[in-house]
């Protein structure tokens, strides 16, 4: 007889795990298997970057036990994959060639990294960062490295570099598009970024393409779109992520550039459920679904799923996805909230103070609401400026001084609207 | 049942931004006086009001479900939200789920801070110069009533937010089964102490005296459990109107004799239950059903209650009892801690304790406003907490240094509305001479 489970989570990173979170809150005795194919206990991929520098222990990231399991009542399975999706039959085919049953399933599966197709590249060895396994490799590989090069300026990338340069190897970073963290920063934060990342002997080349790879003797040679060539006895591929979803081949549920989510996580097919990195959803400043890979809205999804599943009241609808990111690079801090993008009639404001480092850049709508946030070695609350925006709150009155300091006009603003 | 903690309170109206708060938080957290380092933040200005970011300890912390290292977790035990400093990384993304503000980058260390209470014992606390800042501590009686039983019937027939079954609940809760309870006619049995269809409302022996008789039948009762040797706490709850009025004379005896009892006097200022007329403890000035407001007779319009309330635990005091108290449930550390003496006083004489007791149907205010009528009371000196023994005579338990004007507590409620300046007047002459008058008291005993 196959195994019928009431709730059925897979994966078991963050937004699966705040799935779990709501779902016991308000139904504390339904069955519920939490299915992932990743072989240890709940990790957060964001941690790796720390396992790799050797800063965090690998048996020290995981973010619940086993008793957290078998105190809420949860079935673990490890190490086995969702492979197919019956879901007209409410049935999830495993790669152990099981089958599970359940009434309602979600899919918090997460994204992989993304693998360009460059020629040779599956004739060199390479790394990607995204799973523990991946972490202790390349923390392994580090230290014996002298010359390494990073494929992909994205936080990812920028991370491992630094590892690399501190473990002492040669880094080059090359980047298709103009600046690196693009995407997360803009032009001046990046060059603050790539100051910091030159200053300690990185090479950094942006605007460039690697066209060809090739085993060499000491692990790989890269061609360059100009003709110039790397040389590099690690490679990390780190050139984006793509979500895991190859398991609704042939499934009814709609799926993009990741799975299409209602404002509760709900798909386009009866009991299905998905959220985080492989989800799909509103945005909060434009009607469509974007991708929107972040931490905090991962969990943030996963809870609204999990409520939404367990048929909980308090579901309150998803607002949309505010992009939020912290990046740490040798010692300094760099935040951003909300959208890059200038509305119309909107007012970009920024200050810069060379000396210090010092960068802030706020953009405000033509209506006088935040819509974005950004800032380096300036630290504000990044939940605090994400409140201003999700509620759109008004500053015409105190912009000038909220740009003077975002930090304490933003408590004061929290205080009084929200406290 | 799920867990109480105690919790740092603010009151904003009593900051005046000095930041010895802060000062002291950044001292005995870093070392240094630096306020940019403390953990508590005051924030807004003189002009708008001072306002605090701070760590809530949140029930269902967002700063926790965002750490992608497992730095932070909820100490369900203490309350505290707690920070593992060998496992941080410095992400600063529980800055960014947090949308108050209550963790923040240390730059001084370059990591993240966040109140961690001290381990219970707050620095910023006792710093305060203004008593703005308060650890309450009133977990401790949730966390350990909450296990014990409630001896009084699920759904009671009392009114919407009525202050008068909370305290039936957390008496019963703590005098325990072995008790005799009497409940005199008033709101106790009418909201159903004495039952429905032949079975009590009370998981307790309990009988329904006369209004007159109540504190002489309780003592007779308890003195046949003495005499075949059992053990039990004689309780009364009974009304202001069945102590101070109609029921006077037998308290007063039964005092007097020095009867091992504990009458509980449960103070709603007039007779509630059979629709809201004066009694002598009702206040001047007060709307009951027999002190109206209109046009009145021989032109003297009808403006309310002409008379000043009888203060009946002072008339109680002068009985030389065990034990006499009055207090009010905005301050259920207080109320619990005469209550544990008035138990043990009754086991060796007469014990009595005043409760005021707001009453949103009798004194028109909405249902939802108990405990701030409750706490304005106090908070204007209109009632005061204070406690008396032979030994220690009369002190005060929670006095107030800086009362409100008597009509912050006067604009709660309906049953005030109609009152002239005069009459506003009158009432806080009043309350300076009551308070005056019980200051005295407790001078003379202690000198
Ligand atoms: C190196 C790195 C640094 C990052 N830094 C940041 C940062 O600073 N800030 C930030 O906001 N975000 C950061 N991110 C992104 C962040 O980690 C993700 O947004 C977040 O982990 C998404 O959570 P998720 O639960 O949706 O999916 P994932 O964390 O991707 O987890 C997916 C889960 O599903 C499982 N799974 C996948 N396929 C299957 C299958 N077929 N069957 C069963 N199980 C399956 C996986 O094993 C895994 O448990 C970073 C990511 C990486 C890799
Ligand atoms: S800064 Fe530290 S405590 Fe905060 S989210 Fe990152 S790892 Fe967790």
């Amino acid at each position: 007889m196959t195994e019928h489970t009431k709730y059925l989570v897979v994966g078991s990173s963050h937004a699966a795990l705040e799935a779990v979170t709501a779902i016991r809150m308000h139904d504390a005795e339904g069955s519920l298997t939490l299915l992932t194919r990743d072989p240890h206990l709940p990790y957060s991929p964001t941690v790796l970057p720390y396992v790799v520098s050797g800063r965090s222990a690998p048996d020290g990231i995981f973010l619940r036990d086993e008793k957290f399991f078998a105190d809420h009542r949860v079935t673990l399975k490890r190490g086995n994959a969702l492979k197919a999706l019956h879901a007209e039959r409410n049935a999830a085919e495993l790669a152990d060639g099981s089958e599970l049953a359940y009434d309602k399933i979600l899919l918090a599966t997460g994204a992989s990294p993304a693998i360009p197709p460059i020629p040779g590249l599956d004739q060199v060895s390479y790394h990607v960062l995204r799973t523990l396994d991946d972490a202790t490799k390349l923390n392994a590989a580090i230290k014996s490295s002298k010359q390494a090069v990073v494929l992909g300026a994205g936080l990812v990338g920028m991370h491992a570099a630094e590892n690399l340069v501190k473990a002492g190897a040669k880094v080059t970073i090359v980047e298709m598009a103009k600046q690196l963290t693009d995407g997360y920063f803009d032009a001046i934060a990046a060059g603050l970024i790539e100051k910091a990342f030159t200053d300690n002997g990185a090479t950094i080349l942006t605007g460039s393409r690697v066209v060809k790879l090739a085993p060499s003797t000491i692990g790989a040679t890269l061609t360059l779109e100009n003709g110039s060539t790397l040389e590099a006895d690690l490679l990390l591929v780190a050139t984006g992520v793509r979500p895991n979803m190859d398991y609704l081949a042939g499934s009814p549920v709609e799926h993009d550039k990741g799975i299409l989510v209602s404002d509760s996580m709900q798909t386009s097919v009866a009991n299905v459920w998905s959220a985080g990195d492989c989800a799909q959803a509103k945005g909060f400043f434009t009607d469509d679904k974007v991708m929107n890979a972040i931490l905090p809205d991962a969990t943030e999804q996963g809870r609204i799923a999990g409520m939404a599943m367990a048929g909980d009241p308090g579901l309150k609808q998803y607002p949309g996805g505010v992009p939020l990111n912290t990046y740490h690079f040798f010692g300094r801090h760099a935040i951003s909230v909300g959208s890059s993008r200038v509305p119309e009639g909107g007012e970009v404001v920024t200050r810069f103070d060379e000396a210090s480092g010092r960068y802030l850049k706020a953009i405000f709508s033509a209506d006088n609401r935040l819509t974005g946030i950004y800032g380096v070695n300036e630290f504000f609350d990044g939940g605090v400026m994400c409140q201003l925006i999700l509620r759109r709150i008004d500053l015409s009155a105190i912009r000038e001084r909220f740009v003077a300091n975002p930090l304490a006009v933003g408590r004061e603003l929290m205080s009084k609207t929200w406290r | 049942m799920g867990k109480s903690y105690n919790t740092i309170a603010f009151d904003a109206n009593k900051c005046d931004g000095c930041g010895d708060c802060m000062t002291a938080c950044a001292t005995a957290k870093v070392g240094v006086g630096d306020t940019a380092r403390s953990r508590i933040q005051i924030v807004g200005s003189a002009d708008d009001g001072f306002e605090l970011a701070l760590c809530r300890q949140c029930g269902d912390p967002k700063c926790v479900m965002v750490c992608p290292a497992g730095a932070l977790t909820k100490n369900f035990d203490t309350g505290v939200i707690e920070w593992n400093d060998a496992k941080c990384v410095d992400c600063l993304l529980c800055t960014v789920g947090c949308s108050y503000a209550g963790i923040a980058l240390d730059a001084g260390s370059g990591h993240v801070a966040k109140c961690d209470t001290c381990d219970g014992a707050p620095a910023c606390v006792p710093a305060c110069p203004h008593d703005a800042l308060t650890y309450v501590t009133t977990s401790r009686i949730y966390n350990e009533v909450g296990d014990w039983e409630d001896l009084f019937a699920p759904g009671l027939a009392g009114c919407q937010g009525c202050n008068t079954e909370l305290l039936m609940r957390h008496t019963l809760r703590r005098v325990g089964p072995e008790t005799v309870l009497a409940t005199p006619p008033g709101c106790v049995p009418g909201m159903g102490s004495v039952g429905f269809n032949g079975s009590t409302g009370t998981k307790v022996p309990v009988f329904h005296p006369l209004l007159t008789n109540t504190a002489a039948m309780l003592a007779g009762i308890k003195r046949q459990y003495k005499r075949v040797g059992r053990e039990v706490n004689a309780l009364a709850i009974a009304g202001d109107g069945g102590a101070s009025d109609v029921g006077f004379q037998s308290l007063s005896g039964a005092a007097e004799r020095n009867e091992q009892i504990l009458f509980m006097v449960v103070d709603n200022e007039g007779y509630m239950n059979t629709g809201m007329q004066r009694s002598s403890c009702t206040p001047y000035g007060a709307w009951t059903s027999t002190t109206p407001i209109g046009k009145g007779s021989g032109g003297m319009p009808s403006q309310g209650k002409t008379q000043d309330a009888k203060n009946l635990p002072l008339i109680m005091v002068n009985h030389r009892c065990e034990y006499v108290a009055t207090a009010s449930t905005a301050y259920m550390e207080d109320l619990y801690d005469k209550l544990d003496k008035a138990i043990q006083a009754s086991k060796r004489g007469f014990a009595y304790l005043h409760v005021y007791s707001p009453c949103t149907t009798g004194w028109r205010f909405p249902t939802d406003q108990n405990m701030e009528v409750a706490r304005k009371a106090v908070e204007t000196n209109f009632v005061m907490l204070w406690e008396y023994n032979r030994t220690d005579g009369l002190r005060f338990t929670r006095p107030v240094d800086d009362p409100l004007p008597v009509t912050e507590y006067l604009r709660a409620m309906g049953r005030f509305r109609h009152l002239s300046p005069d009459q506003i007047s009158h009432i806080q002459s009043k309350v300076v001479e009551n308070l005056a008058f019980v200051q005295q008291m407790a001078h003379r005993q202690s000198a």
